[in-house]
């Protein structure tokens, strides 16, 4: 087998060695009756070429994003990633590599988690980031429990702008842990008055902007609200590109800020492996959960970089942990630190420039369609319509015709009432015959 | 003369008049290593015998300190948030963690002399 | 349950002068300051045109201020990283025999088939109907691992294999809930040598800890478990192979106890890779277990992450799986979003612990692996496993000191720092020894119950040639330690990128992003 150097003469010279006469011998402990006779109803061995064939044919039954006019977003957003970044995360040093606990031989993947941590903190306006945890919804479900501990209050408030699969997490740890949580509905039209209902019970508001249905929100005034009764406001992004164009949570009073890093250097996947971003101000860095890296220096005086802080974390403090987090997403950290190297500012802005302007544009396309209503005073790169009909089943329509038109809320939301509104992405891989292409379709749907 | 007593986990309580001050021993920040954090109990706390009263951190492990009596915090070493290394350097002087007013004096009666822990300690290397 | 086992954290005094150079560059090693350092505000190695005017919509929310992050051309980022990537020791450089961590080769194939677009360029959200190959290959995936672990359902959602462990103690929770013994049920039951995560992941969701003691030999003991079983127990966290690479004999007793008194028996599949298509962790009596995919399954560490951890269910906690629920159709594949659908089809999930649906990725290298291996290779891969481990054990245990005496061992070896008494070299320094002469360290300090361990894992992807040299390479460095030549560990590493850092000050000072000396629109003026 290809993965397997040793021969069977060599197998046997080594069980000579150990002064074993089968290698079973070596299972001892093992049930006599537990032990398996011999391999399990599974198919046998394949070659590369057959395996390639397989998992081909597997692959040729879906409809990837590149190949048609896409519009889908929602949590996840397809963008153009440069080649130089999947080159570089394949280099062996990267990819097969650990998590870098040996420092003196770690230095590559430890000095981009810093520039990565340099990164996120300088974009989300935050004193100070993470290495990345495993997306942005657990991000999310790890912001509220930080914010149980810091106000050692247990009482959330969700808006109803939030993802709902990141409210869900949120709602599953708070109903695990005996935690409070206040979720708003759906609020379609960023019209909630969420700042009525922070009290002195209040550990933390968790605010998306742009929220699931694309609306920008300010946060200035529900920051203050918070802080005025001794809680935090979370803040949530699920396009990272957005903090391109927009003004960043941390300069609107967040005390932490959570997201879906994605966008970034990373592919659609199916979703995951995604990289969560978590970033918050210094005097809380204790109770922040994830790896960290410092710069110190070594034996000799030079500059290195450490993993540090690790109290924190589950290896030390176990049940007195932040929280039980034991990797990061490593790989797609990396991807996202090449891209963002390869963007710097000005690429960044200027793409989140772009992506605003399709989006502009598709929405004035579609505000002149009879039977689409667009919903959104402001946007980024997506926004939400109401259409004429139930929007699953014009989307599924499109999608025979080889249009990916965006995602029914119905899919994130049954049975809120919002069955007929449908949220759009528009990303710069959005061409004027994409564009073109979904209005006439959607003409023809209504 | 002040009179330290000493407990299995390596805390010390060096008695003045109705209160003690706490913290852990040479042996204890030895084990630990380079002290990086001391997380330490709010002033007023009331603790119970053995209760958790301060977390110290090291970089490669942390150990919870038990408050030797009951009683209340009435002081806390605010300098070992700067400097928390003076835990390693002089643990029983100026790497003090917190003052105690101690609610039942008998307490202090079940805990080791200095002799008595200088004989604990052999039996543990 | 701390661990209380404190190590030196300083850098040490560096006793040697090393060769000085013009640029700071030793040849192939390269001095790469931080990008931050060399970038520019104004560079972008990306080509974008700016978009014609258009009025923006954005409510008044657009950005006051630059960025403040410098850029790169690509060429400039492509020497940048791969310069640090020269400066990482990797799977692909030499043997990796990190105990726990089962470091094995990544194939390559299993790269270029998760990059096939049609796995890597679908969103979570298109339509069903253009996605049924990827609902399909998850569908396989699952039917593949309940074979191998003799489990009637998995959940795949999980990102990592602490999220797997949260997931399946939260299945376990649920069943509680729904039984009316939650307010009872609060104790989980955790043995001392237990992974950090396992502890951790019982408390994040309101249980307490109990530790359960190891008896001399490693193992944890039925009367033990007995001993501590009662109405308030909801579970017991065990791993199995244990920490210290032993099988635990008394796990179907322990179970069918566990079972007995009411309780759920969740089983830490980080040391998976010993028993693959030998043993199913179904036939023990396991209740919940997660499989590290990146660990057994051969998807890449890629220096911390991703992974994933998909958790095997029992009958008893299959109707507790999170959303979303992946079911067969007349037509092919579906995905259950909503807790209504799933209730109507009698599944009770305890909800969702992330958005969307796991990680495809992994799921694609995880069953690449699969396929080629097929059931005949991953047996023989778990058996090469166990031979490599008992290999290395038979070619030290003359040096070095076994914890629990000298006996096989399953796919990783233990050792533990007596042999080392009065040496002066501690097992951090033996450790460091290791990377000057081409190694990875292995395992250091882990499992806690053992003083100085040092848990050997080489896995079954080294060669017989690569075994032999390492273990005498650990022969020499055991010998001179022993002879007195301790400067060479004590000192060590001095090849390296780095010597030894100063962890103490990264804790006591923590500097966790860069900091421009002077704003960086100024200095560009």
């Amino acid at each position: 087998m290809r993965y397997l150097p040793h021969s069977d003469t060599e197998r046997g010279d080594m069980l000579a060695a150990i002064g074993a006469g089968a290698i079973d011998d070596l299972f001892t402990g093992v049930p006599a009756d537990k032990m398996l006779k011999g391999p399990v109803n599974l198919p046998r061995r394949k070659s590369e070429l057959e395996v390639a064939r397989i998992l081909g044919g597997l692959a040729a039954k879906n409809v990837p994003a590149s190949t048609v006019p896409f519009f889908v977003g929602a949590g996840a957003y397809k963008h153009h990633v440069p080649a130089t970044v999947d080159h570089l995360i394949q280099r062996s040093e990267f990819l097969t590599s650990y998590t870098p606990y040996q420092p003196e031989i770690a230095q590559g993947t430890l000095q981009y988690l810093f520039e990565f941590q340099t990164q996120v903190a300088t974009l989300t306006g935050m004193d100070v980031a993470n290495a990345s945890m495993y997306d942005g919804s657990t991000a999310c479900g790890e912001a509220v429990l930080m914010a149980h501990r810091v106000t050692k209050r247990n009482k959330a408030i969700l808006s109803g702008g939030l993802h709902p699969h990141y409210a869900e997490v949120v709602e599953t740890l708070s109903h695990m842990a005996n935690d409070r949580v206040t979720r708003l509905p759906a609020d379609v039209k960023a019209a909630e008055d969420i700042i009525a209902l922070i009290d002195s019970e209040t550990s933390c508001v968790v605010v998306q902007t742009p929220d699931v249905f694309g609306n920008l929100r300010n946060l200035k005034a529900i920051a203050d609200a918070c802080h005025a009764k001794g809680a935090l406001l979370i803040a949530v992004f699920t396009e990272v590109v957005s903090l391109g164009l927009v003004t960043p949570p941390g300069a609107m009073g967040a005390d932490i800020v959570v997201g879906e890093g994605q966008s970034i250097g990373n592919a659609l996947n199916f979703g995951g492996p995604y990289v969560g971003l978590f970033a918050t101000k210094s005097q809380y860095v204790r109770q922040m959960p994830g790896r960290l890296c410092g710069e110190t220096v070594d034996a000799e005086g030079r500059r290195g970089f450490v993993l540090t802080l690790s109290t924190r974390e589950q290896h030390i403090r176990r049940d007195k942990a932040t929280s039980n987090i034991c990797t990061n997403s490593g790989l797609c950290s990396l991807a996202f630190t090449v891209h963002m190297t390869l963007l710097g500012s000005e690429g960044l802005s200027r793409l989140a420039r772009i992506n605003h302007a399709h989006a502009v544009k598709l929405a004035d396309m579609l505000a002149s369609v009879k039977g689409i209503e667009v919903l959104n005073q402001s946007f980024f790169n997506e926004f939400t319509v109401k259409l004429s009909k139930p929007a699953a089943p014009v989307v599924e329509a499109l999608a025979a015709k080889k249009i990916l038109a965006g995602v029914p809320v119905s899919r994130l939301l049954p049975g809120a009432g919002l069955d007929a509104h449908l949220i759009l992405a528009s990303t710069e891989v959005n061409t004027d015959e994409d564009r073109a292409t979904l209005v006439a379709a959607l003409k023809e749907v209504l | 003369m002040a009179d330290t007593r000493y407990t299995k986990d390596h805390e010390y309580i060096r008695i003045e008049g109705d209160t003690g001050i706490v913290g852990i021993t040479s042996y204890a920040q030895e084990q630990l290593g380079d002290v990086v954090f001391v997380e330490l109990p709010s002033v007023g706390k009331k603790v119970d015998q053995g209760a958790e009263a301060a977390v110290v951190e090291s970089v490669k492990a942390a150990s919870e300190i038990y408050a030797p009596v009951a009683g209340e915090v009435v002081a806390v070493n605010d300098a070992l948030e700067s400097a928390p290394g003076t835990v390693n350097e002089d643990p029983t002087g100026s790497g003090w963690f917190m003052k105690i007013k101690i609610a039942d004096s008998s307490q202090l009666n079940g805990l080791m002399s200095e002799a008595d822990y200088k004989a604990y300690l052999d039996t543990l290397s | 349950m701390l661990n209380r086992q404190g190590r030196p954290s300083q850098a040490g005094e560096s006793g040697m002068n090393a060769i000085k150079t013009f640029t700071g560059n030793r040849a192939l090693e390269q001095v790469e300051p931080l990008l931050f350092e060399i970038g520019r505000l104004e560079t972008t190695g990306v080509d974008l045109d700016e978009p014609q005017a258009f009025t923006s919509r954005l409510g008044g929310l657009e950005r006051q201020d630059g960025i403040g992050l410098p850029g790169l051309s690509e060429p400039e980022t492509m020497r940048h990283f791969v310069r640090l990537s020269q400066k990482n020791y990797a799977i692909d450089t030499g043997i990796f025999p990190l105990g726990s961590c089962t470091m094995k080769h990544n194939p390559r194939l299993n790269e270029a088939m998760a990059r096939l677009p049609g796995f890597a360029d679908i969103h979570p959200l298109q339509p069903q109907s253009t996605v049924q190959g990827a609902l399909d290959l998850i569908a396989q995936l699952k039917e593949w691992l309940k074979e191998l672990t003799g489990m009637p359902d998995v959940d795949m959602t999980p990102k990592a294999g602490a999220h797997g462990e949260l997931s399946g103690m939260m299945a376990i929770k649920a069943a509680i809930i729904a039984k009316g013994e939650a307010a009872t049920r609060t104790v989980v039951l955790v043995p001392e040598s237990a992974h950090g995560t396992n502890p951790a992941t019982a408390a994040l969701i309101g249980f307490t800890v109990k530790p359960v003691p190891a008896r001399e030999n490693g193992l944890v003991h039925i009367d033990d478990v007995k001993a501590l079983l009662g109405p308030d127990i909801a579970a017991i966290m065990l791993t199995n192979p244990n920490t210290c690479g032993l099988f635990e004999k008394d796990i179907v007793a322990i179970a069918d106890a566990v079972h007995e008194a009411g309780a759920f028996f969740y089983c830490d599949g980080a040391n998976f890779n010993a028993i693959v298509g030998k043993v199913r962790p179904g036939d023990l009596g396991v209740d919940a277990m997660h499989i590290n995919l990146h660990k057994t399954f051969s998807t890449p560490h890629g220096g911390g992450g991703p992974g994933a951890g998909p958790v095997v269910l029992s009958a008893r906690l299959a109707a507790f799986a999170p959303l979303p629920l992946l079911e067969k159709t007349s037509d092919g594949f579906a995905l259950c979003e909503s807790e209504q659908n799933a209730e109507a089809r009698g599944a009770h999930p305890y909800g969702r612990i992330t958005a969307f649906q796991g990680q495809m990725g992994m799921f694609v290298r995880a069953f690449s692996y699969m396929l080629s291996h097929g059931a005949d290779g991953m047996r023989q891969a778990s058996e090469d496993a166990v031979l490599n481990a008992n290999y290395i054990r038979a070619g030290l245990r003359d040096l070095m000191s076994q914890p629990f005496g000298d006996k096989p061992c399953m796919h990783e070896a233990l050792f533990d720092d007596q042999w080392l008494k009065e040496t002066g070299v501690t097992t951090l320094d033996f450790a460091k020894a290791m990377i000057d002469e081409g190694f990875h360290p292995m395992t250091m300090y882990f499992p806690l119950v053992v003083h100085g361990a040092m848990l050997i894992e080489p896995t079954e992807s080294e060669s017989k040639a690569s075994l032999d040299l390492f273990i005498a390479a650990l022969r020499d460095l055991a010998m001179a330690a022993k002879a007195g030549d301790t400067e060479r560990c004590t000192q060590a590493p001095r090849l390296a990128p780095r010597r030894r850092l100063d962890e103490t000050l990264a804790a006591r000072k923590p500097v966790l992003k860069w900091v421009p000396p002077v704003p960086l629109s100024e200095a560009a003026e």
